[in-house]
């Protein structure tokens, strides 16, 4: 028996193996591409470890395009949406939570719902909205609407509390302590881990995120980096500049990659707790 | 008595302001929008003249449209790659969860491309998918396979577009079912074993019910995303792919509303998909809610 299962054990090793080098490899080979030459890059069969490497694209790509004010933005974006965010959809979880008002679990079920609704329904309308008040091509339309929450999160944290016991907080209710106090101090330290995971994930969304600001972001300077990297290759293509493109990639994928690695073991969590109980 | 009454009224004040912000986000950002949108597209709107009344014309027209037809085609084709990625992350969870060594490093190497950027990933995919130099067909050429210029036939583009979702969101399913799959008791299988039921059978009667909230979950939220699909067309193939044949209805909206400025037509394509979505939500609600009473 023990045999056995160590030969099916090995065969699912291999396997998994196997797959890993299918869902990595095309990665590594972008990042080995980013090195190449222009021989090496049209070379076959395919040439996986450049001889001699070239870092020069990697000093190149920040004359060829706006790549540091991309990522300027994104940061701007991503750091603003979901600081505040963050205040706000925790304290609103903590309310749906641990308080008692009425509608309470209609608004709740609205807001839920609300999911349903995708952006490219809503986005036209949208466009109008911040073009009458002047924001296109200004970061105001990407910042604005998540500074007001994010349901998901809300949805999360909301579930997160219910482990929470009652307790705690009637008896700092008795003792006096404001509504605020009662999140700021007590809920709030109690959740912090998934607070925390739930704001790397929506980091992450907008880091990544491609649609909205291709709508809104015209001027070079004003663009994200997701979209100056789209640009990159719009441009060099042309020129099969490929590893100056890749080289471009790498930059946009590395933040996240690093992020992921440090806190990959909440992130995870996070995500498998959102689909079990989700 | 009175104290406790007034507490409950503080009470009450806080905990509505405290949702406020969300609340009004709501309205501002999304209810309102969608009404908006849901009117627009009975008009014949192009985001500067007048918005003209025309009823059902804008549907009308997109009953008509070939284009309409074709990037609605192409985004359900797109959903095969559903089903693939299912059956691929549930093997995946399968074997991770049997304790083999290195499960941490498999995790974390099958997830690093759910956390990539779509946009590097699409430019990353749409060189590996060159006709001459791209990873895909050297890789074929090892089995003697001469691979096609993939984005430029209109035959492959959209296969080739499915393996790089899948590729894509393998990691993400994968993980949700290996949670599923450790919450499932051991107890069950060994029950099972008693009864001389193994392998397979163990799987069809114990694994497969107990994972199915999660497929049901898997296959919404997919389905949700799917429809959605906008990226990697417009960075892989900006003008649509060769014939339109990779167009998605999103791209299409962008299209007309952000190129052509025909706001009330695009608008009544983005109804439509708020229909479908609410729509195929529903039936999967529905059938999930008969299911689990079938079995309970």
């Amino acid at each position: 028996m023990t045999s056995r299962r160590r030969v099916t054990h090995s065969i699912i090793f291999v396997l998994l193996l196997i797959g890993a080098v299918f869902m990595i490899g095309p990665l590594l080979w972008m990042l080995s591409t980013s090195f190449k030459d222009k021989q090496d890059v049209f070379a076959l069969p395919p040439v996986w470890i450049p001889r001699p490497f070239h870092f020069d694209k990697y000093s190149e790509i920040w004359e060829a395009g706006p790549l540091l004010s991309g990522i300027k933005n994104s940061l701007i974006i991503a750091v603003t949406v979901t600081i505040v965010g963050t205040f706000t959809s925790s304290l609103a979880a903590f309310s749906f939570a641990k308080l008692r008002f009425p509608g309470k679990n209609k608004i709740f079920l609205l807001m839920l719902s609300s999911l349903m609704i995708p952006y490219p329904a809503v986005m036209i309308p949208q466009f109008f909205m911040f073009s009458k008040l002047g924001w296109i091509d200004t970061l105001l339309p990407l910042i604005v609407p998540g500074l007001f929450g994010n349901i998901v999160m809300i949805f999360f944290l909301r579930q997160y509390l219910s482990s929470v016991p009652n307790a705690i907080i009637e008896a700092a209710k008795i003792d006096g302590s404001s509504y605020f106090r009662l999140y700021s101090s007590i809920t709030f330290p109690l959740i912090k881990p998934a607070v925390a995971a739930q704001l790397i994930l929506w980091f992450m969304g907008i880091w990544n995120d491609y649609l909205s600001p291709i709508i809104y972001l015209n001027s070079p300077e004003k663009q994200t980096l997701q979209l100056v990297i789209a640009n990159f290759n719009a441009t060099y293509a042309i020129q099969t500049d490929y590893p100056l493109i890749m080289a471009a990639s790498i930059i946009a994928l590395l933040p996240m990659l690093i992020i992921f690695l440090v806190f990959q073991k909440q992130i995870i969590e996070s995500v498998a707790i959102s689909g079990v109980k989700g | 008595m009175n104290a406790k009454s007034n507490l409950y009224r503080k009470e009450k004040i806080y905990g509505f302001l405290f949702i406020l912000p969300p609340l009004l986000g709501l309205l501002i950002f999304t209810l309102y929008p969608m009404i908006y949108s849901i009117y627009g597209s009975f008009t014949d709107w192009d985001g500067l003249g007048q918005m003209n009344f025309i009823g059902l014309g804008n549907f009308k027209d997109l009953w008509s449209d070939e284009l309409f037809h074709k990037a609605l085609f192409n985004t359900l084709f797109m959903m095969l790659g559903i089903p693939i990625g299912i059956t691929l992350a549930l093997l995946l969870a399968l074997g991770l969860n049997r304790g083999v060594p290195g499960t941490t490093a498999f995790r974390v190497i099958y997830y690093v491309p759910v956390i990539s950027s779509l946009a590097a990933v699409s430019i990353m995919w749409n060189w590996a998918y060159n006709g001459d130099y791209g990873l895909v067909n050297q890789f074929l050429d090892l089995f003697g396979i001469s691979g096609p210029n993939w984005m430029a036939n209109k035959y492959t583009v959209k296969p080739a577009l499915i393996i790089m979702a899948v590729w894509k969101g393998l990691g993400y399913t994968m993980l949700l079912y290996l949670a599923a799959l450790q919450s499932v008791s051991r107890s069950y299988y060994e029950a099972a074993e008693l009864d001389g039921a193994n392998g397979f059978k163990s799987f069809w009667h114990i694994t497969w019910p107990m994972v199915r909230p999660v497929t049901f979950f898997i296959i919404v939220t997919n389905i949700i995303g799917g429809s959605q699909i906008f990226t990697e067309m417009n960075i892989m193939t900006p003008t649509g792919g060769p014939e339109y044949a990779s167009a998605s209805v999103v791209f299409y909206i962008w299209q007309k509303a952000f190129g052509n400025f025909q706001m009330g037509y695009a608008s009544a394509m983005a109804v439509f998909l708020g229909v479908f979505i609410f729509v195929v939500t529903l039936i999967q609600f529905r059938m999930n809610e008969k299911q689990s009473f079938d079995v309970d």
